[in-house]
């Protein structure tokens, strides 16, 4: 959890926005996912969200829903991600957040997942499908193991959130806004009034909200992140990876994305 | 039934295991659930709809023949009733719950309904209650079953609904269902996700099995009528569930009742390649609820093989998870070869042709009046639910039983 708070004071303190970059582990391979995770640091992302891949991801829009089954169909899955995990905290001290679906987690045995998760040098825990009314035994888990578990706000909940978030605010390292109502890569997310939303959120809750789903451009970054803390960029990375041809076009494309992102960011601040 | 303390779980199994942006549809759904289901008024409605456009109550027919041809000698099969939900309008039991939360969505004000189907006879139903109530609807069905359930397709069409083919995963049920809430996570505004399983986050399991409980509250009054006293056993297939939970929920108070479901063991459950999640699954999240699924050790969904489109689902609703572990209810299953002999069985002995998914209950009968009979030192007697016709299976059994 520390390695995030420094995270999010680094960017603060030089009036700067934090780049959340999510891949799926596995897609195209377990050991490129590493390579492509640790390409995205080096190029200015600040936190990476490892995607562990789901044979039913009901909140993803089909590029990650893809990109998923292709991991899955190689092996990918929570062991692999765990270790993917392990072999990037062996080369930095970037923040990690393991990103997933909660039935992977529940079947390893909610206490063993976190357990695994704080071994393999996991920060934080963000399960998509498990709201704060379920997830209690999680956080309680995780808390005791010094990892965060990060809550989600919708557009729809932002409102009732805001003090149970307070409630388990030690325990949260961030919170991840959803612009819109909608999956992930969605087109029209209306950024700027997610921006809006978080700023508000991030004074109701006194931690830092980042911006996700449908943020895919330089510009829509800086909108984005205009009143948040930082912004998360997922399918847009996953598209760059199903679209590279090969180890290093895929690497070139991804990098490529970041730094355009992270000036587009800078440009802002 | 529900937990009283913990709404939405039924003992350990249930809740609400969905993104952000649907916890909060959710809630509003289970809030007009109380302020509108339960109330007078819609029950007037939706009964009056039931007696008058679905036709109920569906008889509760007694099959002397069927009951011989399962045990001749009628050691342990005293007397055989099938409760007949295959006579309801659209030839299934699915309509009961269509009707009901395309009543609910009407005053709602939700302008549009989706709803995800796997042997097309909740898309069926659903699109039946639409033209009926002027709604618009998308059905979302695997390109899997748009092939073996051909006729459903061409119904759905006819009566005004946009048939989607799900092309992603198994392209059965379960990813019709995963498009589905795609869809409402997007359009959550506007539309109404008409579940046709009691399988789902809550309030839809307490949902559809509260509109399907018709079916057992009926079979409970004919069996006193008919015969004077309660059945020793009440029968149905199980896939998500929704017609068993309704025959089931008839009888949970009446402890002489023994309840059985029987799921689809499609090849055999050593082949792997089955359906039978509360017989050979583990207890994980799926769609939404916590139950039995079938997955790996890696807690990814596998995907689920039944001849019979309805049953094909990795997932079970939670209240039959709850019942199998208190003992309630117990499950068994059939193989496909096994319902296909039971429908050729229904069919020549009481000219009845059940739906794919029904010929898996009938396929146990034989085991279950044998298990019974012996427990309780008598001959018994029996209810099944005949939850629907076969008509939508032609294709299949006429490449598969008619030379047999």
């Amino acid at each position: 959890m520390k390695r995030l708070a420094a995270a999010f004071e680094r960017r603060a303190q030089a009036s700067q926005k934090v780049l959340v970059a999510y891949l799926c582990m596995g897609d195209p391979s377990e050991e490129e996912s590493v390579a492509l995770a640790l390409g995205c640091v080096a190029a200015g992302a600040d936190i990476l969200e490892l995607g562990c891949p789901f044979s039913d991801p009901t909140a993803d829009g089909p590029a990650i829903a893809r990109a998923s089954q292709r991991s899955i169909e190689k092996g990918g899955g929570l062991a692999s991600t765990l270790r993917a995990a392990r072999a990037i905290r062996a080369k930095t001290e970037v923040p990690i957040v393991l990103f997933g679906y909660y039935n992977p987690l529940f079947v390893r045995g909610e206490g063993t997942a976190v357990t695994d998760a704080a071994a393999a040098g996991v920060d934080a825990i963000l399960v998509v499908d498990l709201p704060l009314e379920e997830g209690a035994a999680l956080r309680a888990r995780a808390g005791e193991l010094g990892v965060a578990v990060v809550p989600l706000v919708a557009p729809t909940s932002a409102e009732a959130r805001a003090g149970q978030i307070r409630a388990v605010k030690d325990r949260s390292g961030f919170v991840y806004y959803v612009s819109v109502a909608g999956v992930t890569g969605a087109a029209a997310a209306p950024l700027r009034d997610a921006s809006r939303q978080a700023g508000l959120l991030r004074a109701a809750t006194g931690l830092p909200v980042v911006v996700g789903f449908g943020v895919d451009s330089p510009e829509k970054a800086r909108q984005a992140a205009s009143e948040a803390d930082g912004v998360v960029v997922g399918t847009a990375i996953v598209r760059q990876i199903e679209d590279g041809t090969t180890p290093t076009d895929r690497m070139t494309r991804v990098t490529n994305l970041i730094r355009s992102l992270r000036s587009g960011l800078d440009g802002a601040s | 039934m529900q937990d009283a303390q913990r709404p939405g779980y039924f003992g350990q199994y249930g809740g609400r295991f969905v993104s952000e942006t649907l916890l909060f549809a959710l809630d509003e759904l289970a809030r007009k659930v109380d302020e509108i289901v339960k109330r007078d008024a819609f029950q007037t409605e939706w009964r009056g709809l039931l007696t008058s456009y679905v036709g109920r109550p569906t008889p509760l027919t007694e099959t002397a023949r069927l009951a011989r041809a399962i045990d001749p000698a009628g050691k342990h099969l005293a007397r055989l009733f099938l409760k007949r939900e295959d006579l309801c309008h659209t030839g299934a039991h699915k309509i009961n719950n269509a009707i009901g939360q395309a009543l609910l969505a009407k005053k709602m004000g939700k302008r549009r309904i989706i709803a995800e189907t796997g042997a097309g006879q909740h898309g069926v139903a659903t699109a039946t209650a639409c033209a009926m109530f002027d709604l618009p609807c998308e059905v979302y069905m695997g390109s899997e079953d748009v092939r073996r359930q051909a006729p459903n397709v061409g119904r759905m069409k006819l009566l005004g609904a946009k048939v989607i083919p799900v092309e992603s995963g198994s392209r059965t049920l379960k990813d019709a269902m995963n498009e589905a809430l795609r869809d409402w996570v997007t359009n959550v505004d506007t539309t109404y996700y008409c579940i046709g399983s009691a399988a789902g986050p809550h309030p839809y399991p307490e949902l559809v099995a509260m509109l399907q409980s018709v079916i057992g509250e009926e079979a409970r009054a004919q069996s006193l009528t008919q015969t004077g006293s309660l059945p020793d056993g009440a029968v149905a297939c199980v896939g998500g569930g929704s017609n068993a939970i309704g025959l089931f929920r008839g009888f949970s108070s009446d402890a002489s009742v023994a309840l059985y479901g029987v799921e689809a063991a499609g090849h055999g459950i050593a082949s792997g390649q089955h359906a039978a999640t509360l017989t050979a699954g583990r207890v994980g999240v799926l769609h939404g609820s916590k139950s039995y699924v079938l997955c790996d050790e890696g807690g990814q969904i596998q995907e689920a093989h039944s001849i019979s489109a309805g049953l094909d689902y990795p997932g079970v609703g939670p209240e039959h998870a709850h019942l199998k572990d208190s003992g309630r209810a117990r499950y068994l299953s059939a193989t496909d070869e096994e319902a296909l002999a039971a429908a050729r069985m229904v069919a020549r002995t009481e000219g009845i042709l059940p739906a794919l998914e029904t010929a898996h209950a009938f396929a146990r009968v034989g085991a279950i009046a044998r298990e019974l009979a012996e427990a309780r030192g008598r001959p018994v007697t029996l209810v099944v639910c005949s939850s629907g016709r076969g008509d939508k299976d032609l294709e299949t059994y006429l490449s598969r039983l008619v030379d047999s």
